[in-house]
């Protein structure tokens, strides 16, 4: 019985892992309807950052996440300003194939500059190990991603629905031409969306790398798993990708301890069958544009 | 005249064989006099070719953007890597259409959850598919070999008579025959009544289904007959190579793919040859400069062609032939710039 616990919980910490790296994506395909298929590079960007800064140069973890965060959010925007921008109203076809050649430069680029062999954040020693909570093994590293997860996502919820920053922010997502007409700066609101969409897949990447593993592969191996989340969750709210991710994270973790063999099959069935289901995923809306 | 009998003189007269279009085969069919001791990138060429030409059907044609297109090749090459293995099926003619055969099922099958849905629910569906399978094969590793792949596979001679020599010339008249074949096939398939409609529903499938054109069922038909030609593309894979890896149905083939389309243009039939021939030598220079690093080159080559447009580059591509056309025959050009796509 305890072991559906222990399962159950680290499938939550994946979940929440999987949503932090990719919520900043949900926000880019439901304001600007932008196929990004690389914003694994943006999490492998922070976690490389993150890697560099506490194994060479001796920094310590917590003070290495909010730079991982700030790193991937400047290459982010930086990037936005200077390609993205040009691409949000080309065919979908266009954005693939940027975003796949964006994803190829990244994984040779940190190929040739950190090497291919995965890479290993060392953690404070007050996080190894797990402890006992009523006969439920806990780890803490993972107990920490639920902390620092959950808090992210009450505080993205909190912005989203109290701050005016917020509402424009819906308000662009219903309908980007209404908010531009009521006077929003859309493009501007999105800028910034996607910078720190960035900086949160940076953080997650950064989390991830106990987790899932870093290396240079890692924005063609877990593209599945963002564009999962974002599709099964669909892109109108925060609860969709939310809940997607931890349904995701717990359908994987129990799919591979209780059917080992069928390795990742599990997530792809039912996630193509979900959207035999429901096109739009779970959560979403009922016509796409 | 009859809307009808319009309808039919535009796609006769669109139809008829053009000069550029024999030139173009004259050359190819030129290329291993010229080249003798490169068959094997030659056969890899047209190999490439053909698997193009067939996402060029569903993407160029019907408008639907597949990232798991590797799904059916693998299929195919696998098919075909058993049949020979095991001996079912010796001859290779046959067991490529075959092969063929089991991709197009396939195709059918899962042509049924594509047509469903927005464009990125089809991306992750095809992806899904892709993935799918690779992770089957990975399963069912006593039977595909797991990563390892196919091994000890031994081609019977093709038709009892031209057995696969070691410097690749049967594999690469093979080839070049299959290519060609197919090449016919869907020539006379964009240029039907058919292949009309496809344009129609790519263009804009609301207006299409209200001019009585049945959007579902032309796309599952495009995308099994697109399925059954990468599958044949797969099938030949493995028997030029005498290999099957499961690396067939990785997401770099299909990203690949769509890169070798994208090179030669969408939306005409020669774009994927033209492409396969451009990329092939791109990835030869490219891993000359830098052997571990050409996926870089690669990915810039992308970015930069969206950068700067598709449609601008092959303007600039076919600036100079249409120019000597123009200037040898005082007619308005013959070379095409390949259809925009509609987003």
């Amino acid at each position: 019985m305890t072991t559906v616990f222990t399962i159950l919980f680290d499938g939550v910490a994946y979940g929440m892992l999987l949503f932090v790296l990719a919520c900043g994506l949900a926000v880019t395909l439901g304001l600007m309807n932008f196929v990004n298929l690389a914003h694994g590079a943006f999490a492998m960007a922070g976690g490389y950052v993150c890697a560099v800064l506490v194994n060479n140069q001796g920094w310590p973890f917590f003070a290495a996440l909010p730079l991982a965060f700030f790193v991937s959010a400047a290459i982010g925007a930086s990037l936005e300003r200077i390609l993205y921008r040009h691409l949000y109203t080309r065919s979908h076809l266009d954005q693939v194939l940027f975003s796949v050649g964006l994803v190829f430069m990244s994984v040779a680029m940190v190929d040739y500059i950190m090497g291919s062999s995965r890479i290993f954040i060392m953690v404070p020693s007050a996080l190894e190990g797990q402890f006992d909570l009523f006969g439920v093994g806990i780890g803490r590293y993972r107990l920490m991603i639920v902390v620092i997860c959950g808090l992210l996502t009450i505080a993205l919820q909190l912005i989203l629905s109290r701050t005016r920053f917020g509402s424009r922010l819906r308000a662009a997502v219903d309908d980007p031409r209404a908010a531009i007409g009521l006077g929003i700066n859309v493009p501007q609101v999105f800028a910034f969306t996607f910078a720190f969409g960035c900086g949160l897949a940076g953080l997650g990447g950064a989390l991830s790398a106990e987790i899932l593993g870093l290396d240079p592969y890692f924005p063609l191996k877990f593209m599945i798993y963002f564009l999962i989340v974002v599709t099964v969750g669909g892109s109108s709210s925060i609860t969709g990708p939310f809940l997607a991710s931890l349904l995701l994270g717990i359908g994987d973790v129990a799919g591979k301890y209780y059917v080992p063999k069928m390795g990742p099959f599990v997530i792809y069935t039912i996630m193509i069958a979900i959207l035999i289901w429901r096109p739009n995923g779970l959560f979403g809306r009922g016509a796409a544009r | 005249m009859s809307a009808a009998k319009d309808v039919s003189v535009s796609a006769m007269a669109g139809s008829r064989w053009r000069v550029s279009e024999v030139a173009f085969w004259i050359v190819v069919l030129a290329c291993p006099f010229l080249f003798p001791s490169r068959y094997l990138i030659m056969t890899d060429i047209l190999r490439l070719a053909l698997f193009t030409l067939s996402l060029d059907l569903i993407l160029g044609y019907a408008g639907i953007v597949s990232l798991g297109h590797a799904a059916f090749f693998g299929v195919g090459a696998y098919s075909a890597g058993l049949l020979a293995l095991h001996g079912i099926i010796n001859e290779p003619v046959l067991a490529l259409i075959v092969a063929g055969l089991a991709a197009m099922v396939l195709g059918f099958l899962t042509s049924f959850l594509v047509i469903r849905g927005v464009d990125l629910t089809r991306l992750m569906v095809t992806l899904g598919i892709a993935l799918l399978l690779e992770a089957l094969g990975e399963r069912f590793s006593d039977i595909t070999g797991g990563t390892d792949g196919l091994q000890g596979i031994e081609m019977q001679p093709i038709l009892g008579q031209f057995a696969f020599d070691m410097f690749g010339k049967t594999g690469f008249w093979y080839s070049l025959i299959v290519l060609f074949v197919l090449f016919l096939l869907a020539r006379r398939v964009v240029h039907s009544p058919f292949g009309l409609s496809l344009r129609a529903i790519k263009n804009n499938p609301l207006r299409a289904s209200a001019i009585g054109i049945p959007v579902n069922r032309r796309l599952i038909a495009i995308y099994t007959l697109a399925a059954f030609y990468a599958g044949i593309a797969g099938a030949l894979f493995t028997q030029t190579t005498a290999l099957a890896t499961l690396d067939v149905f990785s997401f770099e083939r299909s990203a690949d793919l769509m890169l070798v389309l994208v090179i030669g243009g969408t939306g005409y039939l020669y774009g994927g040859l033209i492409g396969a021939v451009v990329f092939k030598m791109l990835q030869e220079m490219f891993q000359e400069i830098t052997p571990q690093y050409w996926m870089f080159w690669i990915g810039l080559v992308l970015v930069a062609m969206v950068m700067i447009g598709r449609e601008r580059i092959h303007r600039w591509v076919l600036w100079l032939p249409n120019l000597v056309i123009r200037q040898i025959t005082g007619r308005k050009a013959a070379v095409a710039v390949p259809e925009t796509d509609a987003s």
